[in-house]
């Protein structure tokens, strides 16, 4: 009876990740056969990477749509890191009632959806465009600006704080660091989990953002991975294997910083949940 | 001497914390209000004027405004339980203690979350084609005989759409419940299993009503999900057929950027699902302190 259960136990576990990493591994395959060999169904890896590569580059604008998406995460993780991570700390280390106060009404925030800002935002930023081109309509500022400050961060590194030793900082005090400095150089040093945890979370959402980019950006050689990918699929006469090759390459780099930094993810995460 | 300590401290902590308050106010609630100005306005474009409730009376009688509102919330109702409880199903199987490959499982089964929502919702397009490798599958197993009009047929995109989303979150919701359920201490199963408590009188008795707190907070950031979705409908069925698929936020974005400018009507349409975000937020808060 016992060993039934981890039998069944066992083939829910396997058929789940089977259900999981199926469509990965029938992306990968399709990168590197031809688009006939696709939709016969083939699944055993062929030669046709390189030849899908060329045509993929030949046709669109992948290594600027690269770029373009590289350069927005980035910048987006960068400032989200050092905005949130130092309000996050704020609000635990120098608590007060009036600081609940505005606590509580950021953490609002994270119910408004998207859709009820979009209008506004993209009215916003047409108007910069009239004003200051630099962050209007197609700019990659544009892109960052509204997407860095997020209530859930901050809510992220409260949480994480909450575990932070406190005697750290009276000692830092009596060393005589600034308030400034005690963040950065013993707050910062030692929450590094948490730092990477967050910097996964950031890095993924900006690099897979699709609606507020394919609002604001416009022109083709603005573009980023999210909107070329959902540009191929919305062809009539899809070539598949050219296709799974973009999105093997758009996916690379989430899954590389996922598996690179998995251990220090997971711990991140507890942290902040517990 | 204290005193200047304390007072230059809390002055450190509103410094440190301004820079992302301003921030949210200016990209968060400054456009909140500026939509709730706008859903009072009507016109084409860019130009617009003030035109009472007419958007609000409009609501009411739009067709495929309700057609949306009953697409979201049929994915919600199905879509959400499902899922939550295939999270919780297979976390408290993963934190089973003799439990081998622990690790290559969860990995597995986190996997889905890495990928952008664009780019699985073309992915699986093609799997569930008509003649893709889904149809393909069944008909080789003959569990169907003819191929199934996953994306064509009004039914069936609706239950692609939901076994899509169900494929890419579930892992995400397992992730909160494996680390809600590694805080449970472990001796009150000794406990339990010393006075004679079955398996499955364990999970109910401990496991559920400790996890309630995760249930809540996956089910509410679920919801809120549903109620956004937009990448998926946009790339598996563009809203297709005719609007069986179509969500809210999609029908937004038509209003604004696809059919003839109307600003203000989509404004109208994006506090409607701030109200209903609310309130179902609110119910589920509710819910969960009663019991």
């Amino acid at each position: 009876m016992e060993k039934l259960k981890r039998i069944i136990m066992y083939v829910f576990l396997a058929a789940a990740a089977i259900v999981c990493v199926f469509p990965f591994f029938w992306m990968i395959i399709s990168s590197t056969n031809l688009s006939v060999e696709v939709t016969a169904g083939r699944m055993l890896p062929g030669a046709h990477f390189m030849e899908n590569f060329r045509k993929l580059t030949a046709s669109i604008n992948l290594v600027p749509a690269l770029w373009n998406s590289l350069k927005i995460s980035l910048s987006v993780t960068i400032l989200a890191l050092v905005i949130a991570s130092l309000a996050g700390y704020a609000f635990e280390i120098y608590r007060s009632k009036a600081k609940e106060v505005v606590f509580n009404l950021l953490l609002l925030s994270m119910m408004i959806p998207f859709a009820a800002l979009m209008v506004p935002l993209y009215q916003m930023f047409s108007r910069f465009s009239r004003t200051m081109p630099f962050m209007g309509i197609n700019t990659t500022v544009a892109v960052v600006l509204p997407t860095f400050t997020t209530a859930f961060l901050i809510f992220f590194f409260r949480q994480s704080t909450k575990m932070f030793p406190k005697e750290l900082l009276e000692a830092g005090r009596m060393d005589g660091l600034t308030e400034l400095g005690l963040f950065f150089r013993l707050y910062m040093p030692t929450m590094k989990t948490t730092y990477s945890a967050a910097a996964i979370i950031t890095f993924m959402s900006s690099w897979n953002n699709y609606l507020w980019p394919l609002i604001v950006l416009q022109s083709p050689e603005k573009r980023t991975i999210p909107l070329l990918i959902s540009n191929l699929g919305s062809s009539y006469s899809p070539d598949f294997g050219v296709i799974m090759t973009a999105i093997v390459i758009s996916t690379l780099p989430t899954a590389l910083v996922f598996f690179l930094m998995q251990k220090q993810f997971v711990a991140g995460m507890v942290g902040s949940v517990k | 001497m204290n005193f200047t300590m304390h007072s230059r401290a809390k002055l450190t902590g509103w410094l440190f914390v301004s820079l992302a308050v301003i921030l949210i106010c200016v990209f968060y609630f400054y456009p909140m209000i500026q939509a709730l100005l706008l859903s009072f306005k009507t016109g084409a474009g860019a130009n617009l004027h003030f035109n009472g409730i007419s958007n609000y009376k409009r609501l009411f009688s739009d067709k495929t405004l309700l057609t949306a509102v009953q697409n979201t919330f049929l994915y919600l109702i199905v879509q959400v339980p499902i899922m939550i409880i295939l999270a919780m199903i297979i976390s408290v199987l993963l934190n089973d203690s003799k439990l081998r490959f622990k690790s290559f499982f969860r990995t597995a089964i986190f996997l889905p979350c890495v990928t952008s929502l664009v780019a699985y919702s073309v992915v699986f397009k093609y799997l569930f084609g008509n003649d893709g490798l889904v149809n393909m599958l069944l008909t080789k197993l003959h569990l169907i005989a003819q191929p199934i009009q996953w994306i064509s047929d009004p039914f069936w995109a609706k239950i692609t759409i939901i076994i899509a989303i169900t494929w890419r979150w579930t892992g995400y919701n397992m992730i909160f419940f494996l680390s809600s359920l590694q805080n449970i201490d472990y001796s009150i199963y000794e406990a339990a299993r010393i006075d004679g408590a079955s398996a499955v009188k364990q999970f109910i008795s401990i496991t559920v009503p400790m996890l309630k707190p995760i249930v809540l907070f996956t089910s509410i950031t679920s919801t809120i999900g549903t109620l956004q979705l937009f990448d998926e409908v946009m790339n598996i069925t563009k809203g297709g057929p005719g609007n069986a698929t179509l969500s809210i936020s999609q029908y937004i974005y038509n209003l604004s950027f696809k059919y003839t400018p109307d600003f203000g009507y989509a404004a109208t349409v994006s506090y409607s699902v701030v109200a209903m975000i609310v309130v179902l937020s609110v119910l589920q808060i509710k819910l969960a302190g009663d019991k």
